[in-house]
């Protein structure tokens, strides 16, 4: 090997090496992400902590940061969160699942082309859409069926919010039955079962992990939800289950505050991390026990 | 009726329950769609997108809105595709199998999982306060890139692992180098599924609202960013990447939190123009997936 030759192979190596070294950077910039993250709430969380006690924040059943006589009890907008998800779910999991079934066992192959890029297309809808049609146009047909229903109300931003979760629901739990292996499906139908049967006696319990995970992810999205509740759910922070009236959630106080010129450093800026820790927190325990589920769906059929 | 035929009756209700439950979600988007447009048609027009916000809602219009939005977009895409493709070649084609590796992989999978909002806390923390960026253009779409680098690397991880082994060892075998491989082999192959990853990924920004309210996005702009091409030395201007700006979600919010009904017409307009871009970006992205994978046949 001539001279040139040799220096042209040790330049290619490590030109290698750079580019690698380059993608693994760019891999291990998710992680700097989540640090990034984890730093910045924390320590916004931190100075808040300094003059609230975490004991009102977690018992106080009030929450006025923006009033003059100020409380700071997280509850009430967990629990605007916590029924406008309830809400969601009641209407996207029987749904999804449901669906979820007929396109895998049922449909024809042509039908189930046509109809999941439908579904995939609720998924891709920008939520504020999804905000001005629960506003204007589910919450003033609600109030047809329901005259005690308020203009700004937990029901109605509920269910936009199911109809948004379930492409999730139904895709992931589709593909989840999808793996099942073909076998376990014509063993029951060798002992006579019917479609029916077989779904729900023999699909649905081989795919029980993935089916649950995908009802997890739909819980934290709707969780995680902003702008439909932001815009149709209306700003009053209330400790009540009751569907018909106006609530807040975690997510639109944020935007409520975020809204309004809040000056660095005072308390009211503070709070929108100090419930965003709240809200990170419980969205990431819902992300991990999912993937956990799926990973150990996967290591059964795959 | 015995047991059997009331097996077989209720396997055919089944049928048509399941076939009716699918249509409720193609049945909702319809009443959506079909209420957006007998709100919104009557003030869409060339001066809705030529006029800017006004207190009048019947001269409204979405200039600096979707002037915005453009420029978020091009900003996040420049900031999330490179990096999102690089992390996703790394891990599908060099990461070994062991604990950082398995550490990003889960870390992925959650970010693509977190709240849109907190990706404008993120957002607020640092790049408006503490890089002191402010409520600009730039700390619009370094969030933004953020929220939307996972769905890249997901679907980019999944276009490179359908690529058969045999491609890359046909080109080893040639004496190709690895990136060699990789760039001239694999990338290429892969490049419908990664497009169409990247057109879903964008189409996701486009319509994102909650973290550009968080970071202080304003809510009513008469203005643009500083254009990119000035006449003066030296033609090329990055001013803009400083200005304050809107973009059409929030426009609409804007609209949709006013008292004055008028301006629910002006919203319904801009959210005719929001699902235009939104669907034919879903649209395309769909047609390409469809139009190779029936081409290719490994």
């Amino acid at each position: 090997m001539t001279y040139t030759k040799l220096m042209h192979k040790q330049f290619q190596r490590i030109k290698e090496r750079l580019i690698e070294g380059a993608l693994f950077l760019s891999a291990l910039f998710s992680i700097f992400v989540t640090v990034g993250i984890i730093a910045v709430l924390f320590f916004e969380t931190f100075e808040f902590f300094k003059e609230v006690s975490i004991i009102d924040f977690l018992t106080d059943t009030q929450w006025t940061p923006l009033f003059a006589e100020k409380h700071f009890g997280v509850l009430p907008l967990f629990s605007g969160t916590f029924l406008t998800t309830a809400i969601a779910i009641i209407v996207a999991l029987p749904i999804g699942l449901i669906s979820a079934i007929y396109l895998s066992e049922y449909a024809s192959g042509r039908i189930r082309t046509m109809l999941k890029p439908v579904l995939e297309i609720l998924a891709a809808v920008p939520t504020v859409v999804y905000g001005y049609f629960a506003l204007l146009f589910v919450t003033p047909l609600l109030q047809g069926l329901i005259p005690a229903l308020a203009g700004f109300n937990a029901l109605s931003p509920g269910i936009v919010m199911g109809v948004m979760i379930i492409p999730i629901v139904s895709s992931l739990s589709e593909d989840a039955m999808h793996a099942v292996p073909m076998g376990l499906r014509e063993g029951a139908y060798a002992l006579g079962a019917t479609r029916l049967q077989v779904a729900t006696r023999v699909v649905v319990p081989a795919a029980f992990s993935g089916i649950a995970a995908s009802f997890i992810l739909g819980i934290s999205r709707a969780v995680g939800e902003t702008m439909i509740l932001a815009i149709a759910a209306g700003q009053q922070p209330r400790l009540t289950l009751n569907p018909l009236v106006p609530v807040e959630t975690v997510t639109a106080y944020i935007v409520q505050v975020s809204l309004g010129d809040t000056p660095t450093g005072t308390i009211e800026y503070k709070t929108i991390f100090a419930v965003g820790i709240s809200l990170f927190v419980v969205t990431f325990v819902l992300n991990m026990v999912s993937y956990w589920l799926r990973k150990r769906f996967r290591e059964v059929y795959e | 009726m015995s047991r059997k035929v009331f097996n077989k009756w209720f396997d055919k209700a089944f049928f048509i329950l399941g076939f009716l439950t699918t249509l409720v979600g193609l049945a909702v988007l319809l009443a959506l769609i079909l209420d957006v447009l007998a709100d919104g048609l009557g003030r869409l027009g060339w001066q809705f997108l030529t006029n800017y916000p006004s207190r009048k809602p019947e001269e409204a219009g979405i200039l600096s809105a979707w002037v915005g939005t453009v420029w978020l977009m091009a900003l996040t895409g420049l900031l999330a595709i490179p990096v999102g493709i690089m992390a996703a070649i790394y891990l599908e084609e060099y990461s070994k199998k062991n604990w950082l590796t398995n550490l990003i992989e889960i870390n992925i999978a959650n970010l693509a999982g977190v709240p849109s909002i907190i990706y404008g806390l993120l957002g607020l923390g640092l790049f408006v306060r503490a890089m002191g960026l402010d409520r600009s253009v730039i700390s619009g779409s370094a969030a933004l890139s953020i929220l939307v680098m996972p769905i890249v690397i997901m679907s980019t991880r999944e276009a490179l692992r359908a690529i058969p082994s045999s491609i890359r060892e046909a080109s080893f075998a040639l004496g190709a180098t690895k990136w060699q491989t990789i760039r001239h082999q694999v990338v290429p192959a892969a490049m419908p599924g990664i497009m169409t990853g990247i057109i879903l990924a964008m189409s996701r920004a486009v319509g994102e609202t909650a973290p550009l309210i968080t970071i202080g996005a304003l809510t009513y702009v008469a203005f643009l960013p500083t254009s990119p091409i000035s006449s003066e030395f030296p033609f090329i201007s990055f001013q803009g990447l400083f200005d304050p700006f809107t973009v059409l979600p929030i426009q609409i919010f804007n609209w949709v939190s006013r008292p004055q009904k008028g301006f629910f017409a002006d919203a319904a307009a801009a959210i005719i123009v929001l699902l235009a871009i939104t669907f034919v970006m879903n649209g395309l992205a769909v047609w390409i997936r469809h139009r190779y994978q029936k081409g290719i046949r490994w």
